[in-house]
């Protein structure tokens, strides 16, 4: 843990920009993901707001030098409100030829290109699809290109420490680090810090590691620098006072669990089979077991689902945690848990679809399966996180639902929200209210589906408890008892308080409020999950050129909040822009007769700002 | 539920609820239902510390019928949900019930799983060798040739042998027995529920509307004794009538033999001696059929091994010791962090 004071004066004379994108890209081996998060380690530090996003390839190890081997971490990071990781790159850092020919399109008319022109060898070129090197051919005379011999001058740098080439060619991204360090007048203590503890032990690439940054520093200082690369200076932004870290949403969702077992007085059961992009919720609860946390990697996601209700059962909090395909795998499963009225928690990280689909790549494409997804009527609460740090207080609402409701309850997220990291003020566990579970244990009448007047739960009660020994089934069963029951009427009764009951949780959630912008106007735009940050800041942009739009951000899908209805009615207009083909629409038009509109993509990535604000001047204008 | 705590020992009724059993007449289950209360009276099991968790099939009603926790779940996955169950509570004395079908068929990975990491459940296969609530299709573990509503030509794929399953997946207790066995049924039960682990029990179970006398040709009493053999450690592997007939191992070939004793010079100290500790010898006891070899019955395998759960379980424990005090609040500020003026 380490404190660290404001951003270094510039003795120079720096540009002042208000905030600044910048995407590392290399090869897969190349670390530009430790680079990236050294990176907005440094800028959180700084006091600036940002937003990050990493790309990664499918492929483990995808052979070098190819274009699907390439990895990308961008940072939006800014002297204001940051709402995204950015449309348009200020500056890339390509290490290769493939990651300059797959990420140059990003990059601002006269952005930065800087290039390590060490690896832009024939034999790389090739591999990236190239027929002369773009580099001296004029190609990227549009932009302001920096070609630096990184390869050449990390081995330089680290000739003492006697590594192989190999070796020393493994710190070319801290040297890479060192001189985007340099242009931001960035200090880089806490990276030095970082590398001697990822390192212990292993002074020799500690110390390598440290002088190749060093020497992109210094290079950055010394050397006669091209008049295209620019020095900056951002300014902190105005964030609230108070106690930091970055979080990514695996990281939220999973201290959100853990709170939320905490605030019901529960032990967690997390049973998973690994997917990506949902491994590292397994990932991250493995390591809490001083908590308690028994976590379970089973033989298939039905197995996971299975094992997640019979601990429930047990009178532990059962989740489950998968992507789309594994989900789908869970349904019958989690149509056992509504039938039998048992709490159960499912983490949804959506990934493109169908089918296996795009592992790595983002999409919202999981509404319909999570509201309608399952045989027979099956209603459940549906709850979505909306940025990286917002897991946690989901995971936690998702927690109090299923535990006072006696209902699965799935939580949507996606590999954008999982994967991107933000700033986060760090709670206090006691902020939130207890919401600790009673179970039954009284014999006293006991049935064990009679109900609660309030929620029309019904008791929770553990294995172990004296005099309440019962069955319960996926059978359908009688309305009080539990015992086997096929009679209509009784069918009839129990689908209708299932429903009622999951309907119900609409008056114990806020009521819809709008994220931007007033209540009621021309233009809705409507969102749910990680397009928050895009929608929100194309409204504000919109707003700001005195256009008549609001953003509505649902965090409950299902069921959606009591007022949202009433609140929709209030526009002209309801535009809803979705990472998918229009579910969201879909459920809003048969909810509320409106007719919404879709903005749809699924192209793997996250709206762009832009692209959403000329969505919104169309619907205003015509 | 109305069963009070109660002042003296529970009788095998006791065990029962109030539930109007809905099998057959004539099923083989009743029989094995009656087996298991018997056994739990005699093991004076605390009916609130006990599950039954079940899948889906005829087999898998059986959680209805009995006065402890029971929890009927979905096709073949109870041994999923019973090791959640234990995971979640190692107290508890979790049984799980299902069918061929259930158990090998849709559920055979999980039935695999639970056996190899070492559960410690009571897993108890009704083997009919039939869909018994499906209304009577071939099952895996169907004799090649069955006829049934969907193979009417008779049945092509190879069964499979749940004991021998169980046995190659690493299951740490491996025991057979038969519906119509009432006093070695609840013997090799209590040895199932005594062994701490996955407990893996097949009982051939008579279908009497879909699979009538599949089991005829070893349980029928006038063959029954030339047809069965029931193995006990220790002892040495005697069969028949007046216990004439042994099982040898022929060392060269390395297989199991029927001898009798007097014949060829073979004398008691010929006869192979059951040691259930012995995989291999197992497993060729659980390969033997009829007609040329009987069908072993008892305890096959049994070796003790540490428990899942528990090895789960000194996992957290350990991580707790290590921590000391677990504070959510720490680990909320783990790593990388920064104050803001
Ligand atoms: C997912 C699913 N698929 C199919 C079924 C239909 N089904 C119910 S029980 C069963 C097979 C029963 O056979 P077995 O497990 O041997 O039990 P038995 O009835 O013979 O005791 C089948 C196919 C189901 N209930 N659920
Ligand atoms: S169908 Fe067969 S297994 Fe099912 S209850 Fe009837 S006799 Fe028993
Ligand atoms: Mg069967």
């Amino acid at each position: 843990m380490s404190e660290v004071a404001a951003v270094e004066r510039p003795e120079d004379d720096r540009t002042e920009i208000e905030s600044a994108v910048v995407r590392f890209a290399g090869d897969s081996g190349d670390g530009m993901q430790l680079t990236g998060s050294q990176f907005t380690m440094t800028a959180a530090i700084a006091g600036h707001d940002l937003a990050t996003f990493p790309d990664f390839p499918a492929e483990i190890r995808a052979p070098a030098g190819t274009t699907f081997g390439v990895s990308a971490f961008q940072i939006n990071f800014g002297a204001r409100k940051i709402m995204t990781s950015g449309d348009q790159l200020d500056v890339l850092v390509a290490m290769n030829p493939a990651a300059l020919i797959t990420n140059l399109a990003d990059v601002k008319p006269h952005g930065i290109v800087i290039a390590d022109s060490g690896a832009f060898t024939d034999r790389n070129l090739a591999k990236a699809g190239y027929d002369e090197n773009p580099l001296e051919n004029g190609s990227l005379d549009d932009y302001r290109l920096v070609k630096i011999d990184m390869t050449r001058l990390t081995v330089e740098a680290v000739k003492e420490f006697g590594l192989s080439n190999k070796e020393a060619l493994r710190s070319k991204n801290m040297w890479a680090l060192g001189l985007v360090y340099w242009m931001y007048g960035r200090k880089r203590q806490a990276s030095v810090d970082w590398l001697q503890a990822k390192f212990a032990g292993k002074e020799d690439i500690a110390n390598a590691n440290i002088a190749a940054m060093n020497a992109g520093h210094a290079f950055g200082e010394t050397a006669e620098m091209p008049a295209e690369l620019g020095t900056f200076e951002v300014e902190p932004a105005k964030i609230e006072p108070g106690l930091y870290r970055t979080i990514t949403g695996a990281e939220s969702v999973s201290l959100g669990l853990l709170a939320g077992s905490q605030l019901a007085g529960l032990k967690i059961s997390f049973c998973s089979y690994p997917i990506t992009p949902a491994s590292s919720l397994l990932h991250q609860l493995a390591r809490m077991k001083e908590f308690g946390v028994v976590t379970f990697q089973a033989e298939d996601e039905i197995a996971a689902a299975a094992a997640a209700i019979g601990a429930s059962y047990a009178g532990s909090l059962g989740i489950t945690s998968s992507s789309g395909p594994g989900i789908a795998l869970k349904m019958e499963a989690i149509g056992l848990a509504i039938a039998t009225e048992l709490p159960l928690v499912i983490v949804n990280s959506q990934r493109a679809g169908p089918s296996t689909g795009m592992p790595t790549k983002t999409e919202q494409s999981d509404l319909y399966q999570a509201v309608y997804g399952r045989n027979g009527d099956a209603p459940m609460p549906v709850i979505s996180v909306s940025t990286p740090s917002d897991g946690y207080e989901v995971a936690i609402e998702a927690v109090r639902i299923a535990t006072k409701y006696m209902t699965p309850v799935m939580v949507l997220t996606d590999g954008y929200i999982t994967n991107a990291s933000e700033p986060w003020l760090i709670p206090e566990s006691g902020d939130n209210d207890p919401f600790e579970v009673q179970f039954r244990t009284d014999p006293e009448n006991f049935q064990p589906f009679m109900r609660d007047d309030d929620t029309l739960a019904r008791p929770w009660v553990k294995p172990g408890t004296p005099d309440l020994m019962h069955r319960i089934g996926g059978i359908e069963r009688s309305y009080d008892s539990g015992h086997i029951s096929y009679d209509p009427e009784n069918h009839q009764k129990m689908t209708d308080v299932r429903a009622a009951k999951v309907l119900g949780v609409a008056n114990d959630i806020p009521e819809q409020e709008c994220s931007v912008g007033e209540a009621g106007g021309k233009l809705a735009v409507v969102g749910w999950g990680s397009t928050y940050g895009p929608i929100n800041r194309a409204v504000s942009n919109m707003r700001d050129e005195g256009l008549d739009v609001s953003h509505i951000h649902l965090r409950y899908i299902w069921p959606l909040p009591r007022n949202l209805g009433e609140l929709l009615g209030s526009f002209d207009k309801v535009l809803v822009p979705e990472m998918n083909t229009g579910q969201l629409k879909t459920l809003l038009r048969d909810q509320y007769l409106l007719p919404a509109e879709g903005f749809n993509k699924v192209n793997g990535k996250p709206f762009l700002i832009g692209e959403l604000e000329d969505a919104i001047l169309d619907r205003l204008e015509n | 539920m109305n069963v009070q705590s109660p002042p003296e020992k529970l009788k095998a009724r006791d065990y029962a609820t109030d539930q109007e059993v809905r099998w057959c007449p004539g099923c083989g289950d009743y029989a094995i239902l009656k087996g298991v209360q018997n056994t739990l009276a005699q093991l004076e099991a605390d009916p609130k510390n006990t599950v039954f968790v079940s899948g889906i099939g005829c087999a898998a009603r059986f959680p209805y019928y009995m006065e402890t926790y029971g929890f009927h779940t979905i096709h073949g996955r109870s041994p999923a949900v019973a090791s959640g169950v234990k995971l979640a509570n190692p107290e508890l004395d979790v049984w799980v019930v299902g069918g061929d079908g259930d158990m090998l068929s849709i559920g055979g990975n999980h039935t695999m799983h639970a056996i190899r990491r070492n559960v410690d459940l009571q897993i108890l296969l009704f083997n009919n060798q039939i869909y018994g609530l499906t209304k009577g299709q071939y099952s895996p573990t169907s004799k090649i040739g069955t006829k049934s509503p969907s193979t009417p030509l008779g049945s092509i794929d190879n069964p499979v042998s749940a004991a021998q399953f169980a046995l190659g997946v690493g299951g740490t207790f491996i025991a057979r027995s038969s519906d119509i066995l009432q006093k070695h049924l609840p013997e090799v039960l209590k040895r199932a529920y005594q062994h701490k682990g996955a407990s893996f029990v097949e009982i051939f179970q008579n279908c009497i509307v879909y699979n009538d006398g599949a089991f005829k040709h070893f349980t029928e009493k006038a063959i029954q004794d030339e047809m069965q053999i029931h193995v006990e450690h220790d002892q040495p592997l005697l069969f028949g009538e007046d216990k004439q007939k042994g099982l040898i191992l022929n060392k060269e070939e390395m297989r199991l033999e029927v001898a009798t004793l007097g014949e060829n010079g073979v004398t008691i100290d010929d006869i192979a001696v059951h040691d259930e500790t012995n995989r291999g010898l197992a497993t060729m006891l659980a390969q033997m059929d009829p007609p040329n070899f009987p069908v072993a019955l008892g305890v096959l395998y049994a070796e003790a091994a540490p428990t899942y759960e528990s090895a789960v379980h000194s996992q957290i424990d350990q991580a707790g010791k290590d921590a000391g005090e677990a504070d959510i609040n720490k680990l909320l500020r783990r790593g990388q962090t920064w104050t803001v003026e």
